[in-house]
């Protein structure tokens, strides 16, 4: 070893040795990191198409917002009627957002926005507010137009049907397997001597199946009624309880034995999901109902029912338009109504010629969505896209 | 007259609804939402039809001494307790350490599971009647099922992974729920929307109003 060798063998041993101890004390800065670099470029817009309840924001990610970095633990979003304040939270987001909806704002009122990054080193406002954004309520949603043409369409085709029935030109309906085999059940149960079980659903009347399913209710009483065979229809709900009894009680009169009808058919049982179950599992095992029909919404208690009702050897009529459900009816019921089929029974069995011109409406509207879509396919298929941006809703 | 009052205020409410899926404005969603809320007050006012419904069904068979009256005595007695605890809690009955909090957790709660456990047991029994092979269709349901069920777990993948991996098990389950499955529910879901709208339409039209019942 040369001298100068020697002497820049020193000089490396003092540097390193110096550099020794600020290593060491690395992990104790690291526990303190600094704050993150603030978010830039806050923005706020009006949200279109709305009640101007709603405004958009966006903004620049923090340059400290990286994946693995752990500098920013999320976004603070403020807001202010007046650009000094005073802030009120509107929101803490997670790291990497970068848009935000506020929709509690009231209606022609400016507001004043500012977003900050926070982690552990503390919050770092951005350096400009935004605003005034101001939330303008709308007369039409304009996004919806091509719901509101294909409803009237609709509409039009059905009231147009339903007028041509009235006038003498009765569509033909195509058998329905599970209505027909309403009549059968209800004819076993008399031969046995038991009763029928009817189950309007599970959910309120707020539920358009709850109605279809208290609709098929009454003509199935007016059978019951016929028969001369009891029927016992447990409720979930108080409201569609009061609905069936004015359809039992409307079955019972219109087959002309009003004074056969029992008040007491109709039960009131409890909204509570399994409670409900419980009631019906329980009529199902002690009564022994010949005939289970189950018209309406129904969710996980659908296989619960349906499962018992095979082990007492009734037969089974279910329809729902809940498509989770449907697998469960279709293995444990003799018979299922699938989707439309449960609207369209109520026509089916009244026979009144105005609900069934009401069912070819909707097959023709039918007929024009199936053409849609392909249309639709042909079109984004060469890259044109107007029908998809036209159909999509805010 | 009786049937056409209700029939007009449908016809009304109805038609009111409908416009204000299309117009945002305060003067019609603010209207609409006062509506809902007097939903909630009919349906809260219902509950007391149910609630005797239920002491009247269920005395009355008590009365009588049907079979299984005593069941019913535990119905009522359990009833009439849970009413009048909360009426007595009042609005504090959510707080800590509450009689009403404790019928919830430790009563209702428990009671709930264990129905809703019960559902597997039903779901094999159905399962075991599904899958018996009989017809074609019942053979493909059964070879998709098995697909579906084994693609879904991680041995389902390790079985096929020799395969090139669109026929892994994985791939082809993924398939089967996106393509025809997804298909065949959005065809039954656009129907059953459609007969929605037909029944929404006809009880606002009053072409359907059986659910007034038959008297005049």
């Amino acid at each position: 070893m040369t001298t100068q060798q020697g002497t820049l063998f020193a000089v490396l041993l003092v540097a390193a040795l110096a550099a020794a101890p600020a290593r060491a004390q690395a992990p104790a800065a690291a526990a303190t990191p600094p704050a993150p670099e603030p978010p830039s470029g806050l923005t706020v817009a009006d949200v279109p198409n709305d009640a101007g309840t709603s405004l958009a924001l966006q903004w620049t990610l923090s340059p400290d917002d990286g994946a693995g970095r752990g500098v920013v633990a999320g976004y603070r979003l403020e807001r202010a009627t007046s650009p000094s304040g005073p802030w009120t939270v509107v929101d803490s987001l997670a790291p990497a957002t970068k848009a935000y909806t506020d929709g509690g704002v009231h209606r022609n009122t400016p507001y004043f926005y500012r977003v900050g990054a926070f982690g552990a080193g503390g919050l770092t406002l951005a350096l400009s507010n935004a605003g005034p954004g101001i939330g303008r309520e709308t007369w039409f949603n304009s996004t919806r137009v091509s719901v509101l043409a294909f409803m009237l369409v609709f509409y039009l085709l059905v009231l147009f049907f339903m007028e041509r029935a009235r006038t003498g030109h009765k569509p033909f309906v195509r058998r329905l397997p599970g209505i027909d085999a309403i009549e059968e059940a209800i004819g076993r149960a008399t031969e046995m001597g038991r009763p029928v079980l009817y189950v309007p659903g599970i959910q309120d009347i707020d539920d358009i199946q709850t109605v279809a399913g208290l609709v098929i209710l009454e003509s199935v009483a007016r059978l019951t009624a016929r028969y001369e065979t009891p029927i016992r229809v447990p409720v979930a709900y108080p409201i569609p309880f009061t609905i069936a009894q004015e359809m039992v009680k409307s079955g019972y009169l219109n087959a002309g034995r009003p004074e056969a009808y029992d008040p007491d058919s109709v039960q009131f049982v409890s909204p509570e999901q399994f409670a409900f179950v419980a009631k019906l599992t329980g009529i199902m095992l002690r009564d022994r109902p010949a005939a289970h029909i189950f018209m309406g919404s129904f969710y996980a208690e659908s296989l619960m029912l349906a499962e018992t009702g095979f082990q007492t050897g009734a037969i089974q009529v279910a329809g729902t338009a809940n498509v989770h459900q449907l697998p469960f009816f279709v293995v444990a019921c003799d018979y299922t109504l699938i989707g439309e089929e449960l609207f369209a029974a109520s026509a089916y069995l009244s026979g009144e010629a105005r609900l069934v011109g009401g069912l070819k409406g909707a097959d023709m509207l039918k007929l024009l969505m199936i053409l849609t879509i392909l249309v639709g396919c042909v079109l984004e298929t060469f890259g044109m896209h107007g029908l998809t941006v036209w159909m999509q809703t805010q | 007259m009786k049937r056409e009052l209700p029939l007009l205020i449908t016809a009304v409410i109805g038609l009111f609804m409908l416009l204000s899926f299309y117009v945002p404005h305060h003067i019609v969603s603010v209207p609409a939402d006062y509506l809902q809320q007097c939903a909630v007050i009919v349906v809260a006012f219902g509950y007391v039809l149910g609630g005797a419904n239920a002491l009247t069904v269920n005395l009355s068979a008590i009365a009588r001494r049907q079979p299984d009256w005593p069941y019913k005595v535990v119905l009522v007695a359990t009833l009439v307790f849970t009413v009048a605890i909360g009426l007595k809690e009042g609005r504090h009955w959510q707080d800590e350490r509450t009689i009403s909090m404790f019928l919830y957790n430790q009563v209702y709660s428990s009671m709930q599971g264990t129905m809703f456990a019960l559902l597997a047991f039903f779901i094999a029994s159905a399962a075991f009647r599904a899958f018996r092979v009989r017809t074609l269709e019942a053979g493909l349901l059964a070879a998709a099922a098995l697909i579906v069920m084994l693609g879904r777990v991680p041995i389902g993948d390790q079985m096929t992974a020799w395969l090139p991996a669109p026929l892994r098990l994985g791939a082809v389950q993924d398939w089967i729920m996106n393509v025809p499955q997804n298909a065949a529910k959005r065809a039954i879901l656009m129907g059953a929307a459609l007969g929605v709208m037909a029944t929404g339409l006809r009880v606002i039209l009053g072409i359907e109003r059986s659910y007034l019942g038959g008297g005049d």
